[in-house]
């Protein structure tokens, strides 16, 4: 079985001089289900981001390690899935385009019927060859979880994780998250009190 | 204190030098005093541009902040400097050849790194966050500059020039002869305009180092 | 599965094939390029009129209008993933390397079939003849190659800044104009007809060109890119 870890160290970030926060440190182990909280502007989405890789932190590092290995930029991208706000998939695409782009952008063989099957337990069943641009937000965050599950990745990223969905929706994020605990780690930023009751450690910025 | 005075009164010395002891020029005769300043000029301008360019390198290396500004403050004493070079050169064109411009190879590349570095400060205007700014403007220094060799190779292919060699890297019927006293005042002038560079670099970093560690205390207040 | 000397090449493939399709469906950059180029090639055909052009006016303007129709269309496909956010997505599943020549590759395309009827519209509406068409052809091709080639990674920078108008053709211009004028320069002799040693060292420094724009361009892709 193989184990991952995320350790945030001594982690520092400045936005044109403002500080956002400094000197945090904290370890996510595997099978550990990890909430950020914390009020608006506090910079729960930029810790998100810096653990992506996505934007470089001032000072300080994360290490993400899976059976004491490890890992560069480029391997990083293998095992890292997000959902987020702020990434959106090809509106010009159907959904199971965006997916055979992706898996092609990894270099992963693309499997239709393996995406099929991610769309029906994302809720999207029979919506596949529909352009992206004709979903409802609802849809599209869902698309977001296939996009972010068909790698298989062992270490999920949540940010603000049922935002625009129904209450089966919220039910999929519950369901998706039990899931990835078995498989590795879920670190979501969130102040809905359903979404914090899934977590097994929290962590408050100020 | 001191040096900033030695550099005046060196500064001073030369200028009083160029009108008194430089004998007219054989051949550009008194139009070939401003070798005196037109060539310092344009040689501190490639200084500068040259230490802006190792610094966008360093800057891309390490991601010290200081090295952007220093790369900075480089570009802009170039971009004087070359401006400076460029008015001098256009004032003699005028006088020796008849026109300010005519798209003599050196004056084809001074023009592009005038526009290179137009467009440099053009991309950092553009960008407000300071990280972001300093990597795609060092990037862009850097690809503007790998075209210039280009340039050398190609423009005298299209145009011919006038434009007088110096002694030291002279060819065949186009040098231009300096005597004894005129060689002094000319290395003078190149070293007093050197040392104008440096004392230049020193108080523009140094501003810039003092604005970013204010802006720093202000956001640390918010 | 995730070796092998080729998988390079597959990945980048994924990012031309996928902006080829959303080209394909929506045609922003490619008729915004196309009408430009039509627009200045009318205009300049307009105020010529019935006169015999020089063969150095003419390769002048034929490279002006080039320059600027790429400009106007070649940044679309780093723009649109930055205003779209799907720049986020692509980061976060893609290397570098491959989003670069994925994009090259796709800019090379969209010049290349700009260049196709454009050109030869050129030829027709200005009542010019080439003399050397062959190598007119090589040089248009080498040509067209490096304008896609140092301003992929020029559209990439300016996918990030906040003003983004015209902020490509003032970053380009200095960057281009070696291969500007040695394409103008080239283009020049194969209308007139000049011996083939002539034009060789032209030739070649636009392929010499091209090579260092890919190759630094590469190299600094990541900075861009990654932040």
């Amino acid at each position: 079985m193989v184990q991952a870890s995320v350790a945030v160290n001594d982690l520092t970030k400045a936005y044109r001089y403002r500080r956002l926060f400094s000197g945090l440190s904290f370890v996510v182990e595997h099978n550990t289900v990890f909430a950020v909280l914390g009020s608006n502007g506090a910079g729960k989405t930029t810790l998100l981001r810096i653990i992506c890789d996505l934007v470089p932190p001032t000072s300080g590092r994360v290490e993400i390690t899976t059976d004491g290995r490890q890992f560069d930029a480029a391997e990083r991208r293998a095992i890292l899935g997000l959902v987020s706000p702020d990434l959106e998939l090809y509106g010009e695409l159907t959904a199971l385009e965006n997916l055979e782009f992706f898996a092609g952008v990894r270099g992963l063989a693309f499997s239709r019927e393996k995406a099929r099957e991610l769309l029906e337990y994302v809720g999207l069943k029979g919506r596949g060859h529909d352009f992206v641009f004709t979903y409802s937000s609802g849809m599209k965050q869902r698309l977001k979880y296939a996009y972010a599950l068909y790698h298989e990745p062992r270490i999920l990223i949540l940010d603000e994780p049922t935002s625009n969905l129904d209450s089966r929706g919220v039910a999929l994020v519950e369901e998706v998250i039990r899931r990835q605990r078995e498989r590795g780690i879920v670190i979501m930023a969130t102040n809905e009190q359903r979404e914090v009751s899934y977590a097994d450690r929290t962590l408050s910025l100020a | 204190m001191f040096w900033q005075t030695v550099l005046g009164i060196w500064m001073a010395a030369v200028i009083g030098a160029s009108f008194l002891l430089v004998p007219p020029t054989q051949g550009l005769g008194e139009l070939g005093r401003i070798v005196i300043y037109h060539v310092p000029a344009a040689w501190v301008a490639v200084l500068a541009y040259l230490m802006a360019m190792a610094n966008s390198v360093a800057y891309l290396r390490k991601g010290d902040l200081r090295l952007d500004r220093q790369a900075q403050v480089n570009a802009e004493l170039g971009t004087v400097f070359c401006l400076l070079a460029t008015v001098t050169g256009a004032i003699w064109s005028k006088a020796a050849w008849g026109w300010y411009w005519n798209w003599d190879p050196r004056q084809t590349s001074i023009f592009v790194l005038l526009m290179i570095y137009g467009a440099y400060f053009v991309l950092r205007s553009a960008i407000p966050d300071t990280d972001r700014r300093a990597r795609l403007s060092a990037v862009y220094a850097i690809l503007a500059f790998l075209t210039v060799p280009f340039l050398v190779f190609i423009v005298p292919r299209v145009y011919a020039t006038l434009h007088p060699d110096l002694v030291l890297i002279a060819r065949e019927g186009r040098q231009l002869d300096m005597d004894v006293p005129m060689l002094l005042v000319f290395l003078a002038s190149v070293a007093g305009f050197t040392g104008l560079y440096f004392w230049l670099y020193k108080v523009q970093t140094g501003l810039e180092n003092l604005l970013h560690k204010q802006a720093l205390k202000r956001g640390e207040e918010l | 599965m995730r070796t092998g000397r080729f998988l390079w090449l597959k990945r980048s493939s994924a990012v031309l094939q996928k902006d080829l399709r959303v080209e394909f469906r929506t045609r922003y950059a490619y008729s915004t390029l196309m009408m430009f180029a039509v627009t200045v090639l009318v205009t300049v055909s307009f105020s010529v009129g019935g006169m015999m052009l020089e063969s150095d006016i003419a390769a002048a303007l034929l490279w002006i209008i080039l320059f600027f129709s790429a400009m106007a269309g070649l940044s679309r496909t780093f723009v649109q993933e930055e205003e779209s956010g799907t720049v986020v997505a692509l980061k976060l599943a893609a290397d570098p390397e491959p989003v670069y020549l994925g994009k090259l590759l796709f800019n090379i395309v969209l010049l290349f079939s700009l260049a196709v009827p454009v050109v030869p519209l050129f030829l027709v509406m200005l009542n010019l003849s080439v003399a050397m068409p062959f190598s007119f052809v090589q040089v248009v091709f080498l040509g067209c190659l490096g304008l896609s080639g140092a301003s992929t990674i020029l559209a990439a920078i300016v996918a990030k800044a906040a003003a983004k108008g015209a902020l490509l053709t003032v970053l380009a211009f200095p960057v281009l104009l070696p291969l500007l004028i040695g394409a103008i320069n080239a283009t020049r002799s194969t209308l007139a007809g000049v011996p083939a040693e002539v034009l060789r060292p032209d030739l070649s420094l636009l392929l010499f060109y091209n090579g260092v724009a890919v190759t630094a361009s590469l190299l600094l892709f990541e900075y861009v890119w990654n932040e």
